[in-house]
């Protein structure tokens, strides 16, 4: 018999990168998602146009190509990365720029008549949008968040071809070690399906204790 | 390094061999993404508990984990039970499984956005099950599915340089071999981009249009 015990604990290690990038890939795509959702509905031409140029580059091409192209090519421009680097930004990037048309859609759904009070009791643009408009529309982003980080967390096995040694790396390393394949494969697909369960169980919580105090506001 | 015309040109063919790879696995792919994702959303409405529970949750965690992590599995594991698939087929199958999990959201939405009263109004002229269907629900139902089905046929697209993994050659595997063999990687990781890209820019206004000729679904 295989001695499993050890290639679990493997696992286990690839378990914990596929988690620390999926966290630090959520906090950067989270921070871009604001920055160009809001710099879409900027006043200002240069603003809107360089975070239209930036969602539409990174939903256009794919995560695979981004990240390869962040691990491959950067380095001849003078950039190097580790793969930890590449893989965070250019997941953090891939995702943020789909949360930017999130953060769009949620900040547009809230109502004119908002807005309107908000200049009828003397606000500026920025106390509106902090005290007024962001705390509706964060309702409103918060269930399509969750799925953004569920697809971030399934966009992290790309991670493992450009050999950082995450879940779906050690998963391979097992098959080429053990010949096994079922055990591996399965375990991680197990491993995978959990954490996106925990996502979507956090987020629903999320929504329920933001929700808490709005009743009767939002229909 | 600087961007050198010349080898572009020299590579030109070997990518363009890797494009045409990348367009069939995508229509492929579309093809059985569309008819699996119509299985789906059938049996989840089935009154069968059994069926419609397991199905469901089946298609959950086909949708909670990696595409990547599918494709090694169909690539890997089927073979130990004698299952012995070409890559472009394995491919193809997991591309087709995955997104047809997203595609039988897209009909089950479509379905379920034709109002209650059209169901009572078969039922009262007398309208057996068939008739029900191909007279009344599916003329209404698909027409606003088309362009969300179109979107997710254009995330497919996006994905499919995936396959590279399991040694499709399609057009992100030539370029790396291109790039390999001639350890240039600026050129053929650039020219992957900016095809997808191009093509993405395209399929907005595609979909821009169907969005304009069938309506949306509302949520």
């Amino acid at each position: 018999m295989t001695q499993w015990s050890g290639y679990f604990g493997l696992i286990l290690q690839g378990a914990l990168v596929t988690i620390e990038l999926t966290l630090m890939g959520s906090v950067l795509a989270l921070i871009m998602a604001f920055l160009a959702g809001l710099g879409r509905l900027s006043r200002f031409f240069a603003i809107r146009a360089l975070a239209t140029a930036y969602i539409e580059f990174f939903r256009g091409t794919s995560i695979f190509v981004q990240l390869f192209w962040a691990y491959f090519v950067l380095p001849f421009v003078g950039i190097s990365l580790t793969p930890l680097q590449a893989g965070v930004l250019a997941l953090g990037l891939n995702v943020g720029a789909y949360g930017a048309e999130v953060v769009r859609g949620a900040i547009q759904s809230i109502g004119r008549e908002q807005y309107e009070a908000c200049i009828a009791v003397n606000l500026g643009r920025w106390q509106a949008m902090r005290h007024v408009i962001l705390p509706q529309a964060l309702l409103v982003m918060l269930p399509t968040f969750g799925n953004n980080a569920i697809e971030l967390l399934k966009a992290t096995a790309v991670v493992s071809l450009i050999s950082l040694t995450d879940l779906t790396f050690q998963a391979q390393v097992v098959r080429s070690q053990t010949g096994n394949t079922l055990v591996p494969f399965t375990t991680i697909l197990v491993i995978y399906f959990t954490l996106a369960l925990i996502i979507s169980w956090g987020v629903r919580s999320l929504e329920r204790r933001m929700a808490r105090g709005l009743d009767g506001v939002r229909v | 390094m600087e961007w050198d015309w010349n080898f572009v040109w020299e590579i030109m063919p070997t990518l363009i061999e890797g494009v045409k790879i990348t367009i069939l696995a995508t229509l492929l792919g579309s093809v059985l993404a569309a008819i699996v994702g119509l299985a789906i959303a059938l049996a989840r409405r089935s009154p069968n508990k059994g069926l419609s529970r397991s199905v469901g949750f089946l298609a959950e965690f086909i949708r909670g984990t990696p595409l990547l992590v599918q494709l090694y599995f169909i690539f890997y594991v089927l073979p130990d039970i004698g299952i012995l698939l070409p890559p472009l087929v394995a491919g193809v199958i997991g591309l087709g499984l995955h997104y047809g999990t997203y595609t039988a959201e897209v009909y089950r939405a479509g379905i379920d956005n034709v109002p209650r009263g059209q169901w009572e109004a078969a039922k009262a002229c007398n309208l057996n099950a068939r008739q029900t269907w191909t007279h009344i629900i599916m003329p209404q139902a698909i027409p606003p599915m088309i362009p969300a089905l179109a979107n997710y046929f254009i995330a497919m697209f996006k994905e499919t340089p995936l396959l590279s993994a399991i040694t499709v050659l399609e057009l992100m595997n030539q370029a790396k071999s291109v790039a390999n063999t001639y350890y240039r990687y600026v050129e053929p990781m650039t020219l992957v981009g900016a095809f997808f890209l191009v093509i993405s820019l395209f399929s907005v206004v595609l979909l821009r249009w169907l969005e304009r000729r069938y309506g949306r679904i509302e949520k």
